[in-house]
Protein backbone atom coordinates (compact mmCIF):
# COMPACT_ATOMS: atom_id res chain seq x y z
CA UNK A 1 0.00 0.00 0.00
CA UNK A 2 1.54 3.24 -1.48
CA UNK A 3 -0.11 5.98 0.46
CA UNK A 4 0.66 9.73 -0.74
CA UNK A 5 -0.54 12.51 1.39
CA UNK A 6 -0.62 16.14 0.48
CA UNK A 7 -0.21 18.54 2.99
CA UNK A 8 0.02 22.47 3.17
CA UNK A 9 2.80 24.63 4.71
CA UNK A 10 0.92 27.18 6.21
CA UNK A 11 1.23 30.84 8.01
CA UNK A 12 0.28 30.15 11.92
CA UNK A 13 -2.98 30.67 11.86
CA UNK A 14 -2.79 32.21 15.18
CA UNK A 15 -1.06 35.15 13.53
CA UNK A 16 -3.06 35.10 10.06
CA UNK A 17 -1.20 37.87 8.65
CA UNK A 18 -2.45 40.38 5.55
CA UNK A 19 -2.71 40.74 2.03
CA UNK A 20 0.39 42.36 0.47
CA UNK A 21 -1.44 45.54 -1.26
CA UNK A 22 1.22 44.94 -4.27
CA UNK A 23 0.45 41.65 -5.28
CA UNK A 24 -2.43 41.31 -3.96
CA UNK A 25 -1.79 37.85 -2.03
CA UNK A 26 -1.28 36.44 1.50
CA UNK A 27 1.86 37.84 2.60
CA UNK A 28 4.10 34.62 2.87
CA UNK A 29 7.44 35.55 4.39
CA UNK A 30 7.07 34.00 7.79
CA UNK A 31 7.74 30.99 8.94
CA UNK A 32 5.25 27.86 8.15
CA UNK A 33 3.99 25.02 9.97
CA UNK A 34 2.22 22.23 9.19
CA UNK A 35 -1.92 23.22 8.79
CA UNK A 36 -3.41 21.92 10.94
CA UNK A 37 -6.15 20.17 8.81
CA UNK A 38 -3.40 17.82 7.23
CA UNK A 39 -2.65 16.37 10.40
CA UNK A 40 -5.77 13.90 9.88
CA UNK A 41 -4.42 12.77 6.93
CA UNK A 42 -1.54 11.89 7.74
CA UNK A 43 -2.70 10.26 10.70
CA UNK A 44 -5.01 8.29 8.71
CA UNK A 45 -2.68 7.23 5.81
CA UNK A 46 -0.04 6.29 9.08
CA UNK A 47 -3.24 3.80 9.94
CA UNK A 48 -3.83 2.75 6.93
CA UNK A 49 -0.59 1.74 5.67
CA UNK A 50 0.38 0.02 8.86
CA UNK A 51 3.75 -1.94 8.99
CA UNK A 52 3.72 -2.88 5.16
CA UNK A 53 2.71 0.22 3.28
CA UNK A 54 4.40 3.58 2.74
CA UNK A 55 3.55 6.88 3.56
CA UNK A 56 4.73 9.83 1.77
CA UNK A 57 4.27 13.51 1.73
CA UNK A 58 3.76 15.67 -1.27
CA UNK A 59 3.84 19.71 -1.11
CA UNK A 60 3.95 23.18 -2.61
CA UNK A 61 5.60 26.01 -1.09
CA UNK A 62 7.83 29.01 -1.66
CA UNK A 63 11.24 29.53 -0.51
CA UNK A 64 12.00 25.61 -0.38
CA UNK A 65 10.46 25.86 3.22
CA UNK A 66 10.21 22.55 4.86
CA UNK A 67 9.07 23.13 8.23
CA UNK A 68 5.76 21.74 8.21
CA UNK A 69 6.92 18.99 6.04
CA UNK A 70 9.32 18.16 8.80
CA UNK A 71 6.67 17.52 11.44
CA UNK A 72 4.77 15.53 9.26
CA UNK A 73 7.85 13.17 8.47
CA UNK A 74 8.22 13.23 12.53
CA UNK A 75 4.81 12.08 13.15
CA UNK A 76 6.37 9.02 10.84
CA UNK A 77 6.09 9.62 6.78
CA UNK A 78 9.03 8.19 5.20
CA UNK A 79 9.72 11.22 2.89
CA UNK A 80 8.49 14.10 0.75
CA UNK A 81 8.81 15.97 -2.67
CA UNK A 82 8.47 19.42 -2.12
CA UNK A 83 7.68 21.59 -5.45
CA UNK A 84 8.91 25.24 -4.76
CA UNK A 85 9.53 27.62 -7.42
CA UNK A 86 9.72 31.47 -7.93
CA UNK A 87 7.12 31.20 -10.98
CA UNK A 88 4.59 29.62 -8.62
CA UNK A 89 4.00 32.77 -6.95
CA UNK A 90 0.19 33.94 -7.85
CA UNK A 91 -0.75 30.37 -8.26
CA UNK A 92 -4.78 29.40 -8.35
CA UNK A 93 -6.07 26.71 -6.81
CA UNK A 94 -6.40 24.78 -10.60
CA UNK A 95 -2.83 25.55 -11.03
CA UNK A 96 -2.25 24.48 -7.48
CA UNK A 97 -3.89 21.12 -8.34
CA UNK A 98 -1.97 20.52 -11.96
CA UNK A 99 1.43 21.00 -9.90
CA UNK A 100 0.79 18.64 -7.05
CA UNK A 101 -1.14 16.19 -9.11
CA UNK A 102 1.95 15.94 -11.42
CA UNK A 103 3.97 15.71 -8.39
CA UNK A 104 2.07 12.68 -7.04
CA UNK A 105 2.09 11.08 -10.36
CA UNK A 106 5.68 10.42 -10.23
CA UNK A 107 5.02 7.54 -7.22
CA UNK A 108 2.02 5.80 -8.37
CA UNK A 109 0.12 5.60 -5.38
CA UNK A 110 -2.90 3.47 -4.88
CA UNK A 111 -4.24 6.13 -2.49
CA UNK A 112 -4.11 10.24 -2.52
CA UNK A 113 -5.31 11.47 0.92
CA UNK A 114 -6.36 15.12 0.89
CA UNK A 115 -7.49 17.53 3.95
CA UNK A 116 -10.72 18.73 2.41
CA UNK A 117 -9.58 22.33 2.36
CA UNK A 118 -6.58 24.04 3.76
CA UNK A 119 -7.19 26.50 6.65
CA UNK A 120 -5.57 29.59 5.32
CA UNK A 121 -6.98 29.72 1.72
CA UNK A 122 -9.99 27.35 1.81
CA UNK A 123 -11.07 27.42 -1.56
CA UNK A 124 -12.17 23.51 -0.81
CA UNK A 125 -11.72 22.80 -4.99
CA UNK A 126 -7.91 21.34 -5.04
CA UNK A 127 -8.47 17.70 -3.80
CA UNK A 128 -11.37 17.06 -6.11
CA UNK A 129 -9.41 18.81 -9.22
CA UNK A 130 -6.56 16.60 -8.39
CA UNK A 131 -8.32 13.25 -8.77
CA UNK A 132 -9.79 14.68 -12.22
CA UNK A 133 -6.06 15.65 -13.46
CA UNK A 134 -5.38 11.93 -12.18
CA UNK A 135 -8.21 10.38 -13.96
CA UNK A 136 -8.97 9.12 -10.31
CA UNK A 137 -11.93 8.37 -8.50
CA UNK A 138 -12.76 10.07 -5.27
CA UNK A 139 -14.68 10.28 -2.13
CA UNK A 140 -14.37 14.12 -0.59
CA UNK A 141 -15.21 14.63 3.14
CA UNK A 142 -14.65 11.51 4.72
CA UNK A 143 -15.23 10.69 8.34
CA UNK A 144 -14.30 6.95 8.19
CA UNK A 145 -12.30 5.05 5.72
CA UNK A 146 -11.68 1.28 5.91
CA UNK A 147 -9.33 -0.45 3.30
CA UNK A 148 -10.69 -4.02 2.08
CA UNK A 149 -8.63 -5.44 -0.78
CA UNK A 150 -8.51 -3.22 -3.49
CA UNK A 151 -11.53 -1.27 -2.36
CA UNK A 152 -11.96 1.99 -0.42
CA UNK A 153 -14.75 2.05 2.10
CA UNK A 154 -15.64 5.64 3.05
CA UNK A 155 -18.27 7.32 5.45
CA UNK A 156 -19.02 10.25 3.40
CA UNK A 157 -20.57 13.38 5.12
CA UNK A 158 -23.59 14.64 3.88
CA UNK A 159 -26.02 17.17 4.77
CA UNK A 160 -28.19 14.75 6.69
CA UNK A 161 -25.72 12.29 7.67
CA UNK A 162 -23.55 10.01 5.71
CA UNK A 163 -23.32 7.92 2.71
CA UNK A 164 -21.23 4.63 2.50
CA UNK A 165 -19.36 4.80 -0.81
CA UNK A 166 -17.22 2.04 -2.36
CA UNK A 167 -14.48 2.98 -4.26
CA UNK A 168 -11.66 0.42 -6.65
CA UNK A 169 -8.30 1.46 -5.85
CA UNK A 170 -5.98 3.76 -6.91
CA UNK A 171 -8.47 6.65 -5.85
CA UNK A 172 -8.49 9.74 -3.66
CA UNK A 173 -10.18 10.71 -0.40
CA UNK A 174 -10.28 13.88 1.64
CA UNK A 175 -10.78 13.71 5.40
CA UNK A 176 -12.68 15.91 7.57
CA UNK A 177 -11.20 17.61 10.70
CA UNK A 178 -11.27 15.19 13.75
CA UNK A 179 -11.58 12.07 11.41
CA UNK A 180 -8.91 10.25 13.90
CA UNK A 181 -6.62 11.16 16.45
CA UNK A 182 -2.86 12.57 14.83
CA UNK A 183 -0.51 11.75 16.94
CA UNK A 184 2.14 13.94 17.96
CA UNK A 185 5.88 13.65 16.85
CA UNK A 186 8.24 11.82 19.44
CA UNK A 187 11.00 13.16 20.30
CA UNK A 188 12.69 10.18 18.18
CA UNK A 189 10.48 10.90 15.91
CA UNK A 190 11.51 14.37 15.60
CA UNK A 191 15.31 13.49 14.99
CA UNK A 192 14.55 10.88 12.95
CA UNK A 193 12.79 13.02 10.60
CA UNK A 194 15.93 15.23 10.10
CA UNK A 195 17.35 12.62 8.15
CA UNK A 196 14.39 11.77 5.93
CA UNK A 197 14.56 12.38 2.35
CA UNK A 198 12.65 15.27 1.13
CA UNK A 199 13.27 16.00 -2.41
CA UNK A 200 12.79 19.16 -4.34
CA UNK A 201 11.73 19.87 -7.68
CA UNK A 202 10.48 22.87 -10.02
CA UNK A 203 7.95 23.60 -12.55
CA UNK A 204 10.54 22.45 -15.19
CA UNK A 205 11.03 18.80 -13.12
CA UNK A 206 7.31 18.05 -13.33
CA UNK A 207 7.06 18.95 -17.02
CA UNK A 208 5.11 21.79 -16.67
CA UNK A 209 5.56 24.55 -18.45
CA UNK A 210 6.59 27.97 -16.01
CA UNK A 211 4.57 30.23 -18.31
CA UNK A 212 1.42 28.21 -17.82
CA UNK A 213 1.29 28.60 -13.63
CA UNK A 214 1.90 31.53 -11.33
CA UNK A 215 0.38 34.62 -12.32
CA UNK A 216 0.65 33.59 -16.27
CA UNK A 217 -2.07 30.70 -15.40
CA UNK A 218 -4.91 31.74 -13.14
CA UNK A 219 -7.73 32.23 -15.18
CA UNK A 220 -9.03 34.97 -12.46
CA UNK A 221 -7.82 38.55 -11.01
CA UNK A 222 -8.48 40.31 -7.92
CA UNK A 223 -10.23 43.68 -8.95
CA UNK A 224 -10.17 45.08 -5.46
CA UNK A 225 -9.74 44.80 -1.39
CA UNK A 226 -12.10 46.86 0.68
CA UNK A 227 -12.60 46.68 4.38
CA UNK A 228 -16.14 45.23 4.73
CA UNK A 229 -18.89 46.73 6.93
CA UNK A 230 -18.00 46.21 10.57
CA UNK A 231 -20.36 45.13 13.14
CA UNK A 232 -20.65 47.16 16.03
CA UNK A 233 -19.81 45.71 20.02
CA UNK A 234 -23.36 45.96 22.21
CA UNK A 235 -23.51 45.75 25.98
CA UNK A 236 -20.80 43.72 27.83
CA UNK A 237 -21.65 42.85 31.76
CA UNK A 238 -20.02 41.59 34.13
CA UNK A 239 -21.35 37.91 35.28
CA UNK A 240 -21.78 38.69 39.43
CA UNK A 241 -24.32 35.85 39.55
CA UNK A 242 -27.39 36.84 38.15
CA UNK A 243 -25.86 37.31 34.16
CA UNK A 244 -28.38 34.63 33.06
CA UNK A 245 -31.08 37.18 34.29
CA UNK A 246 -30.02 39.94 31.40
CA UNK A 247 -29.89 36.89 28.83
CA UNK A 248 -33.55 35.80 29.58
CA UNK A 249 -34.30 39.35 29.38
CA UNK A 250 -32.45 39.85 26.20
CA UNK A 251 -33.98 36.71 24.74
CA UNK A 252 -37.70 38.39 25.96
CA UNK A 253 -37.33 41.48 24.59
CA UNK A 254 -36.23 39.37 21.12
CA UNK A 255 -39.95 37.44 22.04
CA UNK A 256 -38.21 34.05 21.01
CA UNK A 257 -38.88 31.91 23.95
CA UNK B 1 -18.54 37.62 -21.72
CA UNK B 2 -21.96 37.05 -22.63
CA UNK B 3 -23.79 37.01 -19.72
CA UNK B 4 -27.79 35.39 -21.09
CA UNK B 5 -27.49 31.71 -19.50
CA UNK B 6 -26.96 30.62 -16.25
CA UNK B 7 -27.34 27.20 -14.67
CA UNK B 8 -27.96 26.58 -11.10
CA UNK B 9 -26.61 23.14 -9.74
CA UNK B 10 -29.37 21.92 -8.29
CA UNK B 11 -29.31 19.72 -4.94
CA UNK B 12 -32.48 18.30 -3.05
CA UNK B 13 -33.41 15.85 -1.07
CA UNK B 14 -36.48 13.56 -0.70
CA UNK B 15 -37.77 15.59 -3.34
CA UNK B 16 -37.24 19.10 -1.08
CA UNK B 17 -35.33 21.57 -3.36
CA UNK B 18 -32.25 23.16 -0.54
CA UNK B 19 -32.88 26.07 0.16
CA UNK B 20 -28.85 26.64 -1.09
CA UNK B 21 -30.66 26.14 -4.66
CA UNK B 22 -33.48 28.51 -4.22
CA UNK B 23 -31.11 31.03 -2.91
CA UNK B 24 -28.80 30.74 -5.80
CA UNK B 25 -31.79 31.17 -8.76
CA UNK B 26 -33.36 34.04 -6.68
CA UNK B 27 -29.76 36.11 -7.38
CA UNK B 28 -28.91 34.31 -11.05
CA UNK B 29 -32.49 35.90 -12.61
CA UNK B 30 -31.37 39.42 -11.37
CA UNK B 31 -27.90 38.65 -13.58
CA UNK B 32 -29.38 36.89 -16.76
CA UNK B 33 -32.84 36.08 -18.80
CA UNK B 34 -32.19 32.43 -19.05
CA UNK B 35 -31.99 30.25 -15.74
CA UNK B 36 -31.87 26.78 -15.92
CA UNK B 37 -31.29 24.06 -13.18
CA UNK B 38 -28.35 21.46 -13.57
CA UNK B 39 -29.58 18.18 -11.32
CA UNK B 40 -28.65 14.64 -10.80
CA UNK B 41 -31.70 13.25 -10.40
CA UNK B 42 -35.40 13.38 -11.62
CA UNK B 43 -35.87 16.55 -13.05
CA UNK B 44 -39.59 15.89 -12.76
CA UNK B 45 -39.59 15.69 -9.16
CA UNK B 46 -38.33 19.91 -8.55
CA UNK B 47 -39.55 21.31 -11.61
CA UNK B 48 -42.61 22.84 -9.89
CA UNK B 49 -40.66 24.40 -6.93
CA UNK B 50 -37.79 25.99 -8.68
CA UNK B 51 -39.96 26.94 -11.77
CA UNK B 52 -41.61 28.84 -8.96
CA UNK B 53 -38.26 30.36 -7.77
CA UNK B 54 -37.65 31.49 -11.31
CA UNK B 55 -36.10 28.72 -13.17
CA UNK B 56 -37.12 27.93 -16.54
CA UNK B 57 -35.66 24.53 -17.21
CA UNK B 58 -34.47 21.93 -15.47
CA UNK B 59 -31.02 19.90 -17.58
CA UNK B 60 -31.84 16.65 -15.72
CA UNK B 61 -29.74 13.22 -15.96
CA UNK B 62 -32.39 11.09 -14.29
CA UNK B 63 -31.02 8.63 -11.36
CA UNK B 64 -27.61 8.38 -11.42
CA UNK B 65 -27.76 4.82 -9.69
CA UNK B 66 -25.22 5.39 -7.02
CA UNK B 67 -22.71 7.34 -9.09
CA UNK B 68 -21.06 10.69 -7.36
CA UNK B 69 -22.89 13.97 -8.57
CA UNK B 70 -19.29 15.40 -8.59
CA UNK B 71 -17.89 13.73 -11.67
CA UNK B 72 -21.17 12.85 -13.43
CA UNK B 73 -22.75 16.12 -13.31
CA UNK B 74 -19.30 17.75 -14.26
CA UNK B 75 -18.98 15.30 -16.94
CA UNK B 76 -22.57 16.10 -18.09
CA UNK B 77 -22.12 19.81 -17.78
CA UNK B 78 -18.46 19.79 -19.75
CA UNK B 79 -20.40 17.64 -22.73
CA UNK B 80 -23.50 20.17 -22.94
CA UNK B 81 -20.27 23.20 -23.13
CA UNK B 82 -18.56 21.03 -25.95
CA UNK B 83 -21.59 20.76 -27.88
CA UNK B 84 -22.63 24.37 -27.69
CA UNK B 85 -25.85 24.45 -25.21
CA UNK B 86 -23.91 24.90 -22.03
CA UNK B 87 -24.24 28.16 -19.96
CA UNK B 88 -21.72 31.35 -19.54
CA UNK B 89 -22.04 31.11 -15.79
CA UNK B 90 -22.83 28.22 -13.21
CA UNK B 91 -23.47 28.92 -9.60
CA UNK B 92 -22.85 26.45 -7.28
CA UNK B 93 -23.28 26.16 -3.58
CA UNK B 94 -20.96 25.64 -0.91
CA UNK B 95 -21.79 21.94 0.18
CA UNK B 96 -20.46 19.06 0.10
CA UNK B 97 -21.41 17.52 -3.51
CA UNK B 98 -21.18 20.89 -4.65
CA UNK B 99 -17.53 21.63 -4.17
CA UNK B 100 -17.18 18.14 -6.13
CA UNK B 101 -19.09 19.49 -9.17
CA UNK B 102 -17.29 22.35 -9.01
CA UNK B 103 -13.71 20.87 -8.74
CA UNK B 104 -14.42 18.32 -11.41
CA UNK B 105 -15.53 20.94 -13.86
CA UNK B 106 -13.02 23.46 -13.48
CA UNK B 107 -10.42 20.75 -15.01
CA UNK B 108 -12.80 19.83 -17.81
CA UNK B 109 -13.23 22.89 -18.83
CA UNK B 110 -9.47 23.72 -17.46
CA UNK B 111 -11.34 26.88 -16.20
CA UNK B 112 -11.05 28.42 -12.12
CA UNK B 113 -13.09 28.72 -9.82
CA UNK B 114 -14.18 31.68 -7.82
CA UNK B 115 -14.52 30.21 -4.57
CA UNK B 116 -16.61 31.45 -0.90
CA UNK B 117 -18.46 33.83 -3.02
CA UNK B 118 -21.12 35.88 -0.65
CA UNK B 119 -21.98 38.17 -2.80
CA UNK B 120 -21.86 38.52 -7.18
CA UNK B 121 -22.41 41.38 -9.51
CA UNK B 122 -21.62 41.92 -13.10
CA UNK B 123 -19.31 44.48 -13.96
CA UNK B 124 -18.20 45.43 -17.58
CA UNK B 125 -19.07 42.08 -19.43
CA UNK B 126 -17.99 39.66 -16.74
CA UNK B 127 -18.82 38.67 -13.30
CA UNK B 128 -16.95 39.24 -10.50
CA UNK B 129 -17.72 37.97 -7.48
CA UNK B 130 -16.85 39.01 -3.32
CA UNK B 131 -15.12 36.74 -0.86
CA UNK B 132 -14.44 37.76 2.64
CA UNK B 133 -11.42 37.09 4.35
CA UNK B 134 -10.05 37.72 7.37
CA UNK B 135 -12.90 36.44 9.61
CA UNK B 136 -15.01 38.94 6.59
CA UNK B 137 -13.44 42.01 7.92
CA UNK B 138 -11.71 42.67 4.38
CA UNK B 139 -13.77 41.71 1.24
CA UNK B 140 -11.82 40.64 -1.80
CA UNK B 141 -13.67 41.29 -5.14
CA UNK B 142 -12.11 38.45 -7.73
CA UNK B 143 -13.00 38.21 -11.49
CA UNK B 144 -12.64 36.12 -14.40
CA UNK B 145 -10.02 36.81 -16.82
CA UNK B 146 -10.59 34.58 -19.47
CA UNK B 147 -13.80 33.90 -21.72
CA UNK B 148 -14.31 30.53 -20.18
CA UNK B 149 -17.66 29.31 -18.64
CA UNK B 150 -17.51 31.07 -15.10
CA UNK B 151 -17.69 28.69 -12.23
CA UNK B 152 -18.69 30.24 -8.92
CA UNK B 153 -19.05 28.43 -5.30
CA UNK B 154 -21.28 30.94 -3.91
CA UNK B 155 -21.52 30.01 0.40
CA UNK B 156 -25.02 29.43 1.57
CA UNK B 157 -26.93 32.10 2.54
CA UNK B 158 -25.85 34.84 0.92
CA UNK B 159 -29.15 35.53 -1.07
CA UNK B 160 -32.53 35.26 0.07
CA UNK B 161 -34.48 32.87 -1.74
CA UNK B 162 -37.82 34.65 -3.41
CA UNK B 163 -40.27 32.58 -5.55
CA UNK B 164 -41.64 34.68 -8.26
CA UNK B 165 -44.98 32.69 -9.01
CA UNK B 166 -43.41 31.20 -11.73
CA UNK B 167 -44.90 28.05 -13.48
CA UNK B 168 -43.38 24.60 -13.80
CA UNK B 169 -40.00 24.30 -15.33
CA UNK B 170 -39.85 22.43 -18.36
CA UNK B 171 -38.05 19.80 -17.90
CA UNK B 172 -35.30 18.54 -20.37
CA UNK B 173 -32.56 15.11 -20.26
CA UNK B 174 -29.24 15.94 -19.88
CA UNK B 175 -27.09 13.11 -20.87
CA UNK B 176 -24.02 11.85 -18.89
CA UNK B 177 -21.18 10.81 -20.88
CA UNK B 178 -19.35 7.35 -19.40
CA UNK B 179 -16.83 8.93 -16.79
CA UNK B 180 -14.50 5.60 -17.28
CA UNK B 181 -12.33 4.85 -14.20
CA UNK B 182 -13.13 8.18 -12.57
CA UNK B 183 -16.54 7.42 -12.07
CA UNK B 184 -16.27 4.22 -10.51
CA UNK B 185 -17.04 5.22 -7.04
CA UNK B 186 -20.67 4.51 -5.85
CA UNK B 187 -22.83 5.55 -2.76
CA UNK B 188 -24.07 2.08 -1.50
CA UNK B 189 -26.26 3.54 1.23
CA UNK B 190 -27.45 6.62 2.32
CA UNK B 191 -27.60 7.17 6.29
CA UNK B 192 -29.75 10.03 7.84
CA UNK B 193 -28.64 10.63 11.26
CA UNK B 194 -31.85 11.26 13.68
CA UNK B 195 -32.05 15.13 15.24
CA UNK B 196 -35.14 15.81 16.72
CA UNK B 197 -34.30 19.64 16.45
CA UNK B 198 -33.98 22.11 13.38
CA UNK B 199 -31.14 21.78 11.22
CA UNK B 200 -28.02 24.40 12.01
CA UNK B 201 -28.14 26.32 8.97
CA UNK B 202 -31.73 26.60 9.03
CA UNK B 203 -31.83 27.01 12.92
CA UNK B 204 -34.20 30.32 14.29
CA UNK B 205 -31.63 29.71 17.19
CA UNK B 206 -27.68 28.51 17.15
CA UNK B 207 -26.46 27.36 20.67
CA UNK B 208 -22.79 27.25 19.95
CA UNK B 209 -19.67 25.83 22.24
CA UNK B 210 -16.10 26.21 22.10
CA UNK B 211 -12.75 25.19 24.03
CA UNK B 212 -13.60 27.64 26.70
CA UNK B 213 -16.08 24.37 27.96
CA UNK B 214 -13.06 22.43 29.35
CA UNK B 215 -14.20 19.42 28.68
CA UNK B 216 -16.02 17.57 25.89
CA UNK B 217 -18.84 16.16 28.67
CA UNK B 218 -19.82 19.52 29.20
CA UNK B 219 -21.10 19.82 25.35
CA UNK B 220 -23.97 18.66 26.90
CA UNK B 221 -24.53 22.05 28.23
CA UNK B 222 -24.96 23.58 24.99
CA UNK B 223 -26.97 20.85 23.62
CA UNK B 224 -29.58 21.66 26.45
CA UNK B 225 -29.85 25.25 25.93
CA UNK B 226 -30.11 24.64 22.19
CA UNK B 227 -33.51 21.77 23.34
CA UNK B 228 -34.76 24.27 25.41
CA UNK B 229 -34.86 27.39 22.81
CA UNK B 230 -36.26 25.15 20.46
CA UNK B 231 -32.62 26.04 18.41
CA UNK B 232 -29.42 23.79 16.98
CA UNK B 233 -26.34 22.57 18.88
CA UNK B 234 -23.09 24.07 16.79
CA UNK B 235 -19.57 24.49 17.87
CA UNK B 236 -16.32 26.07 17.08
CA UNK B 237 -13.09 24.33 14.96
CA UNK B 238 -11.15 23.78 18.26
CA UNK B 239 -13.45 21.38 19.90
CA UNK B 240 -14.05 20.03 16.07
CA UNK B 241 -10.86 19.19 16.10
CA UNK B 242 -10.19 17.87 19.08
CA UNK B 243 -12.84 15.57 18.46
CA UNK B 244 -15.77 16.07 20.97
CA UNK B 245 -18.40 16.90 17.91
CA UNK B 246 -18.37 15.76 14.98
CA UNK B 247 -17.52 18.25 11.77
CA UNK B 248 -20.51 18.60 10.75
CA UNK B 249 -21.52 20.46 13.71
CA UNK B 250 -19.30 23.49 12.93
CA UNK B 251 -19.67 27.00 12.54
CA UNK B 252 -16.95 28.96 10.38
CA UNK B 253 -15.14 29.26 8.02
CA UNK B 254 -14.63 25.52 7.67
CA UNK B 255 -18.04 24.54 7.98
CA UNK B 256 -21.36 26.09 8.63
CA UNK B 257 -22.26 29.62 7.32
CA UNK B 258 -25.40 30.15 9.94
CA UNK B 259 -27.19 32.91 9.87
CA UNK B 260 -29.89 32.64 12.68
CA UNK B 261 -31.86 35.21 14.45
CA UNK B 262 -30.44 34.85 17.89
CA UNK B 263 -26.92 32.95 18.47
CA UNK B 264 -25.18 32.27 21.66
CA UNK B 265 -21.81 31.57 21.55
CA UNK B 266 -20.47 29.95 25.34
CA UNK B 267 -16.50 29.72 25.92
CA UNK B 268 -15.73 30.52 21.88
CA UNK B 269 -13.08 33.49 21.84
CA UNK B 270 -14.30 34.31 18.58
CA UNK B 271 -11.15 33.45 15.91
CA UNK B 272 -11.37 35.07 12.57
CA UNK B 273 -12.15 31.53 11.45
CA UNK B 274 -15.40 31.28 13.94
CA UNK B 275 -16.75 34.57 13.25
CA UNK B 276 -16.80 34.58 9.52
CA UNK B 277 -19.49 31.61 9.73
CA UNK B 278 -21.75 33.60 12.53
CA UNK B 279 -21.55 37.20 11.81
CA UNK B 280 -24.22 37.47 10.04
CA UNK B 281 -26.84 36.57 13.00
CA UNK B 282 -29.10 39.09 13.65
CA UNK B 283 -28.48 39.00 17.36
CA UNK B 284 -25.30 37.45 18.90
CA UNK B 285 -25.09 36.71 22.62
CA UNK B 286 -21.38 35.45 23.99
CA UNK B 287 -20.53 34.42 27.33
CA UNK B 288 -16.69 34.02 27.53
CA UNK B 289 -14.14 34.58 30.84
CA UNK B 290 -11.97 36.56 28.98
CA UNK B 291 -13.17 40.27 28.44
CA UNK B 292 -10.44 40.62 25.87
CA UNK B 293 -11.99 37.45 24.10
CA UNK B 294 -12.76 39.71 20.43
CA UNK B 295 -16.25 37.58 20.42
CA UNK B 296 -17.39 40.70 22.80
CA UNK B 297 -16.15 42.79 19.60
CA UNK B 298 -19.52 41.80 17.70
CA UNK B 299 -21.40 40.48 20.72
CA UNK B 300 -25.13 42.48 21.03
CA UNK B 301 -24.89 41.05 24.17
CA UNK B 302 -21.59 39.63 26.51
CA UNK B 303 -21.11 38.17 29.24
CA UNK B 304 -17.74 38.17 31.00
CA UNK B 305 -18.33 35.11 33.40
CA UNK B 306 -17.65 31.44 33.67
CA UNK B 307 -20.02 29.25 30.87
CA UNK B 308 -19.54 26.94 34.19
CA UNK B 309 -21.59 29.28 36.34
CA UNK B 310 -23.81 31.20 33.70
CA UNK B 311 -25.06 28.22 31.25
CA UNK B 312 -26.29 25.87 34.25
CA UNK B 313 -28.62 28.95 35.65
CA UNK B 314 -29.76 29.90 32.60
CA UNK B 315 -30.99 26.06 31.82
CA UNK B 316 -32.48 26.27 35.45
CA UNK B 317 -34.55 29.91 34.36
CA UNK B 318 -35.40 28.82 30.77
CA UNK B 319 -36.93 25.31 32.26
CA UNK B 320 -38.74 26.84 35.23
CA UNK B 321 -40.68 29.13 33.02
CA UNK B 322 -41.48 25.93 31.18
Amino acid sequence: MNIVVCVKQIPDPADPGALDPETKTLKRDVKLILDESDSYGVEMALQLAGDEGTVSLVSMAPNSEVGGLRTALAMGAESAVLVSDDALKGSDALTTAKVLAAAIAKSSPDLVIAATESSDGYTGTVPEQIAALMDLPSVTFAKEIALDGGTAKVKRQTESGYDSVECPLPCLVSVTAGVVEPRYPSFKGIMAAKAKPVEEVTVADLGLDAGSVGWAGAGQEIVSIEDAPAREAGEVIEDEGDAHERIVAFLDELKVL
Amino acid sequence: MGLSKIWVFGEASDGTVASITLELLAKARELADTVEVVFGGDGDAIAASVGEHGATGVQATGDLAGAMQGVSIANAVAAAVEAGTGPDAILIGTTYDGRDVAGRLSVKLDAPVITNVVDLEVAGDRLVGTEPVFGGVTNVKTGFTGDKVAILLVRPKSFTAEPTGGGAAAVSALAVPDGGAAAAAKVTDRFVEESDGPKLDEAAIVVSGGRGLGESDKFDMVESLAKLLKGAPGASRAIVDAGWVPYSYQVGQTGKVVKPSVYIAAGISGATQHLVGMKGAANIIAINKDPEAPIFGIADLGIVGDVHKVMPKLIEALEARG
